[in-house]
């Protein structure tokens, strides 16, 4: 089972945290430094196994790490989940992310939170691995975002407006109105 | 600010606070705003607060006032408000809060919707952190969802019902047929969902267990159609055909056949295949190897096949990438109990990775290395440990020690050899060491009577080179005062002699008993030493004295008494320190009772003595009763120190009580 993912950058800053275990919020927090304590304290060319954190499950837990640029990706997992898999799964998280957000960065993590959860949300469920095949999960997360943007609320509001304008049924445009004794010439407007 | 903000803009506020306190003060303004505007009615802006609100919550400020919101938006009409509605039940809820009760209605509607989409978004919330009751309540939902969905659904309804199962594990019967049933599903998300929720169910039932014993043909095949086919571009991985669902598999595989022929029969050619077919040269294809691995040797497979394991796992040892090697050793962990031989052929390996650099494989080597110590291989394999104690993360010195120490026990090939082993560790990491060490240590020594004289010529000179280690340093302050004489005598069969005056030892105990490096109970330990010392030396007796009663004013109280009690002695027999006499009559005046474990493990209650008038010439005798209180059965040894007058002076007798019959404890 994993019990937390934790995504945060060289400086310890949490992009993204997602624990399959209750915990209080100051146990958390405390867990994510933790974390990156230790996590930070690795060379690049050491293993991608970690054991020796007390915070979460006591000694059956490791943590399972990928160093991106300025991103750790943390995958805090016990005993019964296959070490070298967790690898993979990492990789294929992260370009599902790529595949979803175009060239991935950590400001696109920032900025769009909510997002990265859903996406995770078809790769993780509760604890465990859900599904692996990349494209399946990015067409299944296209296929909510299209959900999302066809019922509306505001961030579909203005698509909304111009597409009801341009379906409005408006009458021939008058070229001259005459009345009496005044000319009004109407200027030529371009179509919507 | 104004109210209808969204999520970005917060987000950049936030990060443009240049300190910590104007993030706060950020922060706090934001979470005013959400919080007035959770009360007002629906302005189409909820499900904005509390994405902000969750954005927050992440960077660890509190946010428990957006849980009713929650409640509030799951029950929303809307996608995108129940979306974010699920996610922060999610995150801010769990089973203890009032509120998580209120959204199971609201859960049991979406797991009928029409939409795909919002039923998969209920299926998350009930895995993640559905209650013992809502699992009950809606467990009949999920088993209709397993039979009659589409595949999306399908595999999200596995997962959610291995959550229930782990919650009420009675529900297991309920799923048994579904999931039996899902297995000739071809949707690899699915089987990958059924295989766990199998896994699952035969790791809590037996007689599931016995069931699906019936199903290892049918995952045979399984295994059979991902190794053997082709390049299939949906579900490849580095050359690899679904490696996931193969390692899932094959843990199924391992559950079943454990302890039963037959099912290990059906498997063994497979992973026979498996392990000649498999391409290791990257992850995806060693992760698959190692589980066939160990469920190589965890089922009764045969001796060829178990032989070619173990050599896969060898071969893993020697690999460059060190997350091959972590993991080997991880492997060889778990069948260094049952296939102990076949590991021992690669100690020498095992051993060399002590020297890795990289902390984990240290530590995995370090594992490996106390699991196959034996008494062939003892005198090799200590050298190695204590040379890697000398250089270990310190991280890992205390268990480093506890390992050595037991290792030492159970294997030491002559008394010598062990005193030397505990007094490198001493040396080396004195510091990391357990409290019993010291008694231990000191048992040991005196068990070891040949040796006395060549152990205290050897801790004397510990401790004039070095007094900063407390456990080394209170071994050789007791065992000066014990052993004093021989050092003092200069003759050693085992060491070469060296003259050792008396001024020396008392220039040592006194350094101890002067430093602030020494512990309170250090210097009770070298006081006592010196006080011994003053019946084993002729000619510093006076110096003795004047040391013992610098101490009777000492500020720390237990150092005091001792130095008042020993004063004592020194004024009231004086003249029998040669030896005693035993007149007519004794006069019991005190009994003193002193143990040295770790204070709070054993607690002593000392009755009243019978009488206390012991006639003379052995015509009588008086009795005490100790009772003594051992909750954590460690082993005891007491020192009883009698204190009586015999014709108007006052004498005393020590004895040590190193073994009680073992019912004792």
């Amino acid at each position: 089972m994993i019990k937390a993912i934790l995504i945060f950058n060289n400086h310890g800053k949490p992009r993204l945290i997602r624990f399959y275990e209750y915990f209080a919020e100051d146990v958390q927090q405390q867990i994510i430094r933790e974390t990156f304590h230790l996590v930070s304290k690795r060379d690049d060319n050491v293993c991608n196994f970690l054991e020796g954190g007390s915070l979460i499950g006591g000694s059956d837990y490791k943590l399972i790490y990928r160093h991106y640029a300025t991103l750790y990706f943390v995958f805090c997992v016990d005993s019964s989940e296959s070490e070298l898999g967790i690898l993979d799964l990492i990789q294929v998280f992260v370009e599902t992310l790529d595949k979803c957000f175009e060239n991935v960065c950590e400001l696109d993590l920032i900025f769009h939170m909510d997002k990265v959860h859903f996406i995770l949300q078809e790769v993780v469920m509760g604890g465990m691995v859900l599904e692996t095949n990349m494209n399946e999960i990015v067409g299944q997360v296209e296929l909510q975002n299209r959900m999302e943007k066809s019922e509306g609320g505001f961030s579909a509001a203005p698509a909304r407006a111009v597409s009801a304008v341009k379906n409005i049924n408006l009458p021939e445009m008058p070229r001259n109105i005459n009345i009496g004794d005044i000319n009004i010439k109407v200027p030529s407007l371009s179509p919507f | 600010m104004s109210p209808s903000v969204r999520l970005q803009e917060m987000i950049r506020v936030i990060r443009g606070a240049r300190t910590q306190g104007e993030e706060r003060g950020v922060i706090q303004r934001e979470c005013a705003a959400i919080r007035a505007q959770f009360r007002q009615a629906d302005n189409g802006t909820r499900s904005h607060n509390l994405a902000k609100l969750l954005y927050v919550h992440m960077l660890g400020y509190p946010a428990h006032f957006g849980q009713m919101e929650c409640v509030r938006l799951i029950a929303s009409p809307r996608y995108n408000e129940k979306r974010v509605g699920y996610l922060g039940a999610m995150m801010l809820l769990d089973e203890k809060q009032d509120a998580s009760l209120l959204i199971t209605n609201s859960i049991k509607n979406d797991l009928s919707h029409s939409s795909q989409y919002v039923q998969s978004l209920a299926l998350c919330t009930l895995g993640c952190m559905g209650s013992a009751e809502m699992c009950r309540d809606l467990a009949p939902e999920i088993d209709r969802l397993l039979r009659a969905s589409n595949s999306y659904i399908k595999k999200k309804a596995a997962l959610c019902a291995v959550h229930i199962v782990r919650k009420v594990p009675e529900l297991g019967e309920l799923f048994t047929p579904a999931s039996r049933s899902l297995l000739s599903e071809k949707n690899h998300g699915v089987l990958h969902g059924a295989v766990v929720l199998i896994t699952e169910l035969c790791e809590r039932n037996p007689e599931t267990l016995e069931q699906f014993r019936k199903a290892v043909p049918e995952l045979v095949q399984i295994m059979k159609g991902l190794v053997m086919s082709g390049y299939s571009p949906e579900h490849n991985v580095a050359g690899i055909s679904d490696p996931f669902l193969q390692v899932r598999i094959l843990r199924l595989l391992r559950i079943l056949g454990r302890n039963n022929e037959t099912a290990s029969d059906a498997v063994n050619d497979l992973l026979a295949q498996v392990a000649t077919n498999t391409d290791s040269s990257k992850t995806a294809g060693s992760a698959v190897l190692y589980e066939t691995v160990l469920t190589v040797m965890d089922i009764k497979s045969e001796s060829g096949l178990r032989v070619l394991a173990v050599n896969i796992l060898g071969r893993f040892l020697l690999n460059n990438d060190r997350n091959i090697r972590y993991i080997s050793m991880t492997s060889l962990q778990k069948i260094v109990q049952t296939d102990h031989n076949a590991v021992q052929r690669h100690r020498g390996t095992i051993v060399d990775c002590l020297k890795d650099q990289d902390a984990s494989v240290k530590r995995r080597a370090l594992e490996l290395s106390l699991a196959l110590v034996s008494a062939v291989n003892i005198r090799s394999l200590m050298k190695e440990l204590l040379l890697f104690l000398s250089s270990c993360p310190p991280e890992l010195r205390a268990h480093t020690t506890s390992g050595i120490f037991n290792a030492a026990e159970r294997y030491a090939p002559s008394q010598r050899w062990h005193i030397d082993t505990i007094l490198h560790v001493l040396t080396t990491a004195g510091g990391d060491v357990r409290d019993e060490t010291v008694p231990n240590l000191i048992q040991l020594i005196t068990t070891a009577t040949e040796l006395h004289c060549y152990t205290v010529h050897k801790l004397y000179r510990a401790l004039i080179a070095d007094i900063s280690v407390q456990s080394l340093v209170q071994v050789a302050c007791w065992c000066i005062g014990e052993y004093g004489d021989l050092l003092l005598r200069g003759e050693c069969e085992e060491t070469e002699p060296v003259q050792v005056a008396e001024d020396d030892v008392l220039d040592a105990l006194e350094t101890v008993l002067q430093s602030h490096m020494s512990s309170p109970a250090t210097r009770g330990f070298a006081l006592t030493a010196t006080m011994k010392l003053s019946t084993r030396i002729t000619h510093n007796v006076d110096r003795i004295r004047s040391i013992v009663s610098i101490y009777g004013s000492c500020i720390d109280v237990e150092l005091q008494q001792r130095a008042v009690e020993y004063n004592a002695l020194f004024k009231k027999y004086d003249h029998m320190r040669p030896g005693k006499t035993l007149g007519p009559n004794y006069r019991l005046f005190m009994t003193f009772v002193s143990h040295s474990h770790p204070p709070q493990s054993v607690q002593l209650q000392m009755k009243a003595p019978s009488g206390d008038v012991i006639p003379a010439h052995g015509l009588g005798q008086v009795t005490q009763t100790v009772l003594l209180n051992n909750p954590n059965k460690v082993s005891l040894k007491m020192r009883v120190r009698v204190c009586y007058t015999s014709q108007d002076f006052v004498c005393q007798d020590t004895v040590q009580i190193d073994s009680f019959p073992s019912p004792a404890w």
